[in-house]
């Protein structure tokens, strides 16, 4: 039996310290993982808190990130909890078993320290690892700073092992900005936290000798598209779900989540749409302005990635004038993802705001607060005259001449 | 607690607790599904089976079907090592948890994969599950060939060999490079239990694998599949092929303990020549034609040279 341990009320923990003790907490079965900067102390804090009795799981240290979900794919059907980290590159690898965990409907818990893509190599944080997954059929929820890192990952066990749900989950943090920033945490006691998530409750487990079954049948033109709708079906089943652990967790803690997290958007006329820790950038600046700027700034962040929340975000937006959507990621000759998924929630809305693209913060360049405050007064200049003042995609922070792009 | 079973004869051996279901989409004359029915029948223990992607997997889980009367899981083309020991660390931390459904049951994890998977694409898989020391048995099915793809060589697939990727042609006699020595490789892991085994030879491969499942630790069997699509020869002759593979020491049946105690465990009688394993096949046909001969004679002297080592290694317990 697992040793408790004693945590204070507030610690001081940097994000990946806070996932780590989150998987303790959930007292995690199986845990097979392989190192890559950012994610790895996630995986050595398991190792650590295994090796000093505060976890009596098992930590399989496998020879790639593809061997290590296709070790949590065999341990989670094996009727057990599961969890591994991993970032950019490693994630990359993991990919095809990714859609495999997904599709055999196991709730396997991967935290992410989202980090940029070679080539060129770059260890900083960008999204372009959180982009990859988008199709792949898991549950996405990102952090913001620390203390959401280690409330979703709680939370992440919850939704992903709910009998309606039973999807594998993604909790997404900015690496090193979040991952090694050490900050102050509110975290619950051990006892809480396991009473709050709950025990693992097997589902068609292939431990169960009584009753043998099939993990990772075929299924060609007869059979397959009806798997994959089901599975499509079950992640925007998802919500109300989602929604319900979030509600539990505000009673538990007083700390509110929602699938999308809007501030100062009640009155706005401009807004900024982001994820990670730019949203709280954002939200500074967007203060600062409506304080000294005379521009009703909001900031809109997608906490839920997937299932995105489409009928959300626009409402939000129902009298907003003019948006820029945030993406971190290099979109290979299109628009931004962010900016794909609001546009598709605005063209069902009456109200037609003019929305922009800005890709920025690639391989970890800071977004700063200036440069925000140059997007919301070009907001501003658009909703004023009611048209583009310049092209639909920017490039924001980074050298050489302006790049734009479609008009 | 395991017992090993005792099994007078083929016949009770064929009947035992048959949970592979012989309503299969495998080839007739395919030796996959003999090898891997031997196995669930040598034990009563309760099994939890790993494939890769292969000839056994596409031809025994497609939905709504299944030919596994046992818990069975599929990923991808390289992983079933891995799947099947994530399953063997599940069943560890939940019997110390005390969370499984009857923490007594016995149970044995087994993986199984082709030649492609296992000397290819999957070799890191088995290398590193290997080295972690997990409680499970590994089996090769090889027929040196990609036979589910459609007869591409793998590293498995020996000199000579006319395949779809390394076709024998007006100027060239197929494959050019040897074949992997996967057992050395296993051997050299430090596993426990490594052997080569191959069902004309029942008794020889049965006593095999009840050995690897009582084994704790990494085990790894090398079982001759002949393949009666990609090596050409009539699906009645499967058993008879493969006593021409043993016979002629192709495939010599042996095993490896600790990585050292080298035991050979079939001396044929009267040794057939090689070219009579090679003549059986139309993969090898045109290794007959007079500019070719040179490959028969390295066949045979290859041959002649591992059995020589083989030997020698027995003798001097090393």
């Amino acid at each position: 039996m697992a040793e408790k341990m004693d945590i204070q009320k507030t610690e001081v923990w940097d994000g990946n310290f806070a996932a780590a003790h989150a998987l303790r907490q959930a007292q995690v079965d199986v845990v097979a993982a392989y190192p890559i900067t950012p994610s790895t102390p996630i995986v050595e804090g398991y190792a650590q808190f295994l090796a000093d009795g505060y976890v009596d799981g098992e930590f399989v240290m496998v020879e790639s990130e593809h061997a290590a979900m296709s070790g949590c794919v065999g341990a989670a059907a094996s009727g057990g909890r599961v969890a591994t980290a991993t970032s950019s590159q490693g994630f990359a690898l993991m990919a095809e078993v990714l859609y495999q965990a997904s599709g055999m409907r196991l709730p396997i818990i991967l935290t992410v320290v989202n980090r940029a893509l070679a080539s060129p190599l770059n260890v900083r944080g960008d999204h372009s690892d959180m982009y990859l997954g988008r199709d792949s059929g898991w549950i996405q929820m990102d952090a913001f700073n620390a203390q959401e890192a280690y409330d979703l990952t709680l939370m992440a066990f919850k939704i992903g092992e709910d009998k309606a749900v039973r999807l594998p989950v993604m909790v997404h943090q900015d690496g090193f900005i979040t991952s090694h920033t050490a900050q102050n945490i509110n975290p619950m006691t051990d006892d809480d936290a396991y009473a709050f998530i709950g025990k693992y409750e097997p589902v068609n487990e292939m431990l169960d000798f009584s009753k043998p079954v099939t993990y990772g049948a075929q299924t060609e033109e007869d059979w397959h598209f009806e798997h994959k709708a089901k599975q499509h079906k079950a992640i925007i089943d998802s919500r109300p779900v989602i929604d319900k652990v979030f509600e539990d967790f505000e009673k538990k803690t007083g700390r509110k989540y929602s699938r999308v997290e809007s501030y100062m958007m009640e009155d706005a006329d401009v807004a900024i749409v982001a994820l990670g820790t730019s949203v709280e950038t954002a939200r500074l600046v967007a203060k600062d302005l409506r304080e000294n700027g005379g521009i009703k700034a909001g900031v809109v962040a997608p906490r839920v990635f997937r299932p995105f929340p489409f009928d959300n975000i626009r409402d939000i937006f129902a009298n907003v004038k003019a948006i820029a959507c945030l993406d971190r990621s290099s979109p290979g000759g299109a628009l931004g993802a962010l900016y794909n998924e609001v546009v598709g929630a605005m063209y069902t809305s009456d109200n037609k705001p003019l929305v922009t693209n800005y890709i920025y913060g690639l391989g970890g360049r800071d977004l700063t607060l200036d440069a925000i405050k140059k997007i919301y007064t070009e907001l501003q200049e658009n909703a004023n005259s009611g048209k583009h003042s310049g092209k639909i995609q920017q490039f924001v922070g980074v050298r050489g001449p302006q790049l734009e792009f479609f008009d | 607690m395991s017992t090993i079973k005792k099994i007078k004869n083929l016949k009770e051996l064929s009947t035992s607790n048959d949970r592979f279901e012989g309503a299969h989409l495998l080839c007739p004359g395919c030796a996959h599904s003999i090898i891997v029915r031997e196995l669930m029948n040598c034990t009563d223990d309760n099994l939890v089976i790993s494939s890769n992607t292969g000839c056994l997997e596409v031809s025994t889980a497609v939905y709504p079907y299944t030919s596994w009367d046992t818990s069975w899981i599929h990923i991808g083309f390289e992983n079933a090592a891995t799947s099947i020991t994530g399953a063997e660390a599940m069943h560890k931390a939940r019997k110390r948890k005390g969370t499984l459904k009857d923490n007594d049951a016995p149970v044995k994890f087994v993986a199984f994969g082709g030649d492609g998977s296992t000397f290819d694409i999957g070799f890191q898989y088995l290398s590193g599950a290997i080295e972690r020391g997990h409680d499970f048995t590994y089996i090769c099915l090889d027929n040196e060939v990609y036979a589910n793809t459609g007869g591409q060589r793998s590293s498995a697939t020996p000199i000579g060999s006319s395949t779809t990727t390394s076709p024998s042609g007006r100027i060239s006699y197929g494959e050019k490079m040897m074949k992997k020595d996967i057992v050395a490789i296993m051997a050299a892991h430090g596993a426990p239990y490594v052997a080569q085994m191959s069902p004309n030879k029942w008794k020889d491969m049965l006593k095999k694998m009840q050995t690897a499942l009582s084994t704790e630790g990494p085990v790894y069997l090398n079982a001759i599949s002949a393949c009666t699509t990609e090596w050409k020869f009539d699906p009645k002759d499967t058993i008879a092929v493969s006593d021409l593979a043993t016979d002629s020491l192709v495939f010599p049946l042996y095993e490896i303990i600790n990585g050292r105690e080298l035991n050979i465990t079939y001396r044929p009688k009267n040794v057939v020549p090689v070219k009579d394993y090679l003549g059986a096949q139309g993969r090898f046909k045109h290794l007959f034609r007079p500019e070719f001969k040179h490959i028969l004679d390295e066949w045979q002297k290859n041959v002649d040279a591992q059995w020589d080592y083989l030997q020698k290694r027995e003798e001097a317990r090393v």
